[in-house]
């Protein structure tokens, strides 16, 4: 497994001044798994998104995609690596439209210097076209195709959940972490993005770890689930496991089960 | 898919560079005929402002880096490019003052100075963009503020440049040709820069730098290259203005200076556009206003009163508009007040 | 060396007078209030009128130009701020600044650019038995302000720690949206605390006039900066911080006054002159080492 896998946590411990947010997690995720990250409010999974990103700084314990080492990496670098991410609270670039949002996260693909651009050379003028297309075929995935021209702070939220989504893959991801991608859905809508998640990874062959509440959905797509409370692992195993887990039902309900 | 040959791309825009060329060339012999020196040096004025208000619209208004101290790149542009003039230039260009070449000489002279005041800008603009990668919101307004108030008591202090008494018998070699030019080519460059990769993630900054991080965008290198270039832009308008009023003192790239160019950019609401019209406003405004002075027989000035009134009543009036394209919303859990 | 302790530490005075209201007024709405500096000098007018054209006490100048300072920031607060409260703050920012312009300009229209003459209302004549032992050149005017500084300081520290509007302006300062909850009318807290501000700034204002004997437009400009450096330095948003920043500011400039650097055999460059970029050097070597500055809290942002 080790040998395998793309994403790999080796006890990984994470402090603020004094509150351990992350102690001693270690996890590995296969390419193309979708692994789920669930418990209580405040377990720490957000804060396991944001290790993995290098937002926070580790401990102690290293982070490795691929084999590579990316513990201590700006979140930049981090995501030039091949890592995507959502976030919990919408963090789209409201004032720009819904196609820039998708180009400025396709800027790596860019291959023209600041010259160029300003002189709007040939090489400028391909890349342009080249980019607008696979945004616009992104875009056309997700439904979304006909909203390009808008401003994105103006959609509905639900697209701009969805379009959040697609603005991590258009960086070209092989590692998507999705934070709540279905908090303030309703149930008709979190059940078309269960079955968008799963075609996801089939299509970039994408790796998932998934942050989620909605139970449903992370039984219905998970290949495991990992349950942290306390910033510990208490739980991990096949959904069917969890949801027999005796801890699992503690750390949810707060008490114990006899 | 076949590449077309490069000419197919390049060839319909010669003619527009031709043209622009050539409406340049005609205002260079005719304006000068048809309008007073003070009204002259007006138009130059306002073309200086457009160039340095669109520079400032890169750094406030698409990278969202609020900066208060443009004026100080302007001096920095300035006092390089007028130091050379004065210490060496004017001995350099003598023999071709009265040759037939020689205002193609003196033009070509102050293009390189253009590009050397640019350049010495520009390292300032480093200089300041380093710390915008740790300070954000008001606190880099004040920072920047400090950076053009220190250029200012440094240059008042260094005697090689005339000190408080201000550098003058710099040489008039800009003309309205290289001006405009200018100003044409920065608006065009910049408006250029804005719809490619790189203004995309100044957007994306501005909006939301922890999101754009984790798209992999580089956010330290892009938002102290937007100091950069708006600080090498604003070089080479202060090259040209030295070079047109032939006398330059510290005051004259003061706090207000940078004040009244964010007021453009406020002003223009973010619009290149809208920018350069509001600088070329803003540059004729108060000229008119100096009438009313006259007319009133007042002691001061009243322009500064009735700029400090404009900025106050745009922020509270139009704030929805003009601030929606030109200050970062405020974030949850960023701020409280 | 002693000498330049007893003047840093005037200035200092002075200083801690306005930054002050930085701090408290940053503490209640996060917003650097940029027309400060322009109420110190409206303070400082004030007094002046009231020593000069109505021949009142020093005391009675002082109270005159703390009310006309408050006054004055109720105002600025109330017309200026209050509807940019839910903005971006860099709204509030720039209309901070162009209040601050509007107040400097109006001055200069009305009682012109030239700095007037302000009276010494107490004579500034160095007290003999310490000039005599100490070689100490210092006078009972700056003993007064001094006295007064100090009074004005353990005042506001009682207001803010045992009054209710001191402990709502606390609470208001720690979470603005939580204290509207539980009751506090934050409208009049904020209000409060902008007269508040602007009083002791006024007071400052006088101190300054009647210390350097003169009074000008723009003279709020330079030590309302500092008074904000001050006030960055300490921890904005902390009162004894900003207390602790003025002193240091004062110490840093003084010493940086006394200072001639050689240039040359024949050119030297005096501290003085450089005083101000020091002030500027300062702000930013602080925003870069410890944004946070001296005693105040780091922050750090939800992601």
């Amino acid at each position: 497994m080790a040998e395998s896998a793309l994403l790999e946590l080796a006890s990984c411990t994470v402090r603020f001044g004094g509150l351990t947010a992350v102690d001693d997690l270690t996890l590995d995720v296969a390419p193309q798994e979708l692994v789920s990250l669930i418990g209580p409010n405040g377990a720490g999974k957000t804060t396991v998104f944001n290790a993995i990103m290098g937002v926070y700084p580790l401990a102690s314990g290293g982070i490795r995609l691929a084999g590579r080492d990316i513990a201590g990496l700006a979140p930049h670098r981090v995501a030039k690596l091949g890592v995507g991410r959502t976030f919990q609270n919408i963090r789209l670039f409201k004032g720009i439209t819904v196609l820039d949002n998708l180009r400025a996260a396709m800027h790596q693909d860019g291959d023209y210097d600041l010259l160029r651009a300003a002189a709007r050379s040939r090489t400028w003028a391909a890349t342009e076209s080249r980019l607008e297309a696979r945004a616009m075929e992104l875009l056309a995935v997700f439904g979304l195709e006909a909203r390009a021209g808008e401003l994105a702070g103006g959609l509905p939220y639900g697209e701009q959940r969805r379009l959040e989504i697609v603005r991590a893959l258009a960086t070209g991801p092989r590692l998507l972490l999705l934070d709540e991608p279905a908090a303030g859905m309703n149930p008709a809508e979190t059940q078309h993005l269960m079955g968008l998640i799963r075609s996801l990874i089939e299509r970039y062959s994408l790796t998932i770890l998934l942050i989620e509440h909605d139970m449903k959905l992370v039984m219905g797509v998970s290949d495991r689930v990992v349950v942290l409370n306390y910033g510990r692992e208490i739980a991990a195993g096949t959904p069917q496991e969890i949801a027999r887990d005796p801890a699992v039902i503690e750390a949810y309900l707060g008490e114990p089960v006899h | 898919m076949s590449t077309p040959p490069a000419w197919s791309h390049y060839l319909p825009r010669l003619g527009l560079y031709a043209g622009v060329a050539a409406v340049l060339l005609l205002v260079n012999v005719g304006l000068p005929r048809l309008l007073n020196a003070y009204l002259l040096q007006i138009l130059v004025f306002a073309a200086c402002n457009i160039i340095l208000a669109s520079s400032l619209n890169l750094v406030n208004g698409v990278a969202g880096q609020f900066s208060i101290g443009h004026a100080g790149f302007m001096a920095i542009g300035a006092y390089m490019s007028a130091w050379v003039s004065v210490a060496y230039g004017k001995t350099w260009l003598a023999p071709y003052a009265d040759q037939p070449c020689g205002p193609l000489v003196v033009s070509a002279y102050l293009m390189g100075l253009m590009l050397l005041g640019g350049v010495a800008a520009a390292v300032g603009g480093l200089v300041v963009g380093l710390p915008s990668l740790r300070l954000r919101g008001d606190y880099l307004a004040i920072a920047t503020l400090g950076f053009g108030e220190i250029i200012k008591v440094v240059l008042l202090n260094v005697e090689a440049v005339g000190g408080a008494t201000g550098l003058k018998g710099v040489p008039q070699y800009s003309t309205l040709f290289l001006v405009f030019g200018a100003a044409v080519v920065t608006v065009a460059a910049l408006r250029n820069i804005g719809n490619s990769i790189h203004g995309r993630a100044l957007l994306a900054i501005r909006e939301d730098e922890t999101a754009a991080e984790a798209l992999g965008i580089d956010s330290a290198h892009y938002k102290t290259s937007a100091f950069v270039i708006g600080a090498f832009f604003a070089g080479v308008a202060g090259c040209l203005y030295a070079h047109y009023t032939q006398f330059i003192h510290p005051r004259s790239f003061d706090f207000m200076k940078s004040i009244e160019l964010v007021l453009i950019v406020v002003l223009g609401g973010g619009k290149l556009r809208n920018v350069a019209i509001a600088a070329a406003a803003v540059t004729f405004l108060p000229e008119g206003l100096r009438q009313v002075k006259d007319l009133l027989h007042l002691q001061t000035d009243p322009r500064m009163v009735i700029y400090a009134a404009i900025l106050i009543a745009v922020m509270l009036l139009r704030r929805e508009r003009v601030l929606q394209a030109v200050l970062p919303r405020r974030k949850e859990g960023a701020s409280r007040g | 060396m002693l000498q330049q302790l007893v003047n840093a530490i005037s200035l200092g005075a002075v200083y801690a007078l306005i930054a002050l209201g930085y701090t408290m007024v940053y503490g209640v709405l996060r917003l650097i209030n940029f027309a400060h500096g322009e109420v110190f000098m409206v303070g400082a007018f004030v007094g002046l009128a009231a020593l000069s054209v109505f021949h009142l006490p020093f005391a009675a100048a002082v109270l005159v130009a703390m009310l006309g300072a408050a006054l004055l920031g109720m105002v600025i607060e109330r017309g200026a701020y209050r509807p940019l409260r839910n903005a971006p703050r860099l709204a509030a920012l720039i209309t901070a600044i162009g209040v601050s312009l509007l107040l400097q300009n109006i001055g200069m229209l009305t009682v012109g650019a030239a700095p007037n003459p302000y009276p010494p209302a107490i004579e500034p004549t160095p007290i003999p038995w310490l000039k005599e032992h100490a070689r100490l050149v210092v006078t009972e005017q700056q003993l007064v302000i001094l006295a007064a500084t100090a009074a004005i300081l353990i005042g506001l520290s009682l207001i803010v720690s045992r009054t209710k509007i001191g402990k709502a302006m606390r609470a208001v300062s720690e979470d603005r949206q939580a204290a509207q909850l539980m009751g506090i009318n934050t409208d009049r807290v904020i209000s409060f605390t902008f007269c508040l501000g602007s009083a002791i700034a006024g007071a400052g204002g006088v101190f300054y006039g009647v210390y350097y004997g003169t009074a000008d437009p723009l003279m709020g400009f330079m030590p309302g900066i500092k008074a904000f450096v001050a006030a960055v330095l300490g921890g904005i948003g902390s009162i004894p911080g900003a207390m602790l920043g003025a002193l240091l500011m004062g110490l840093v400039e003084t010493g940086v006054s006394s200072v001639t650097i050689p240039l040359s055999s024949t050119e030297t460059l005096s501290g003085s002159t450089l005083r101000d970029a020091v002030a500027f050097t300062v702000l930013i070597l602080v925003l870069l080492v410890r944004p946070a500055g001296l005693l105040g809290r780091p922050t750090r942002e939800k992601v």
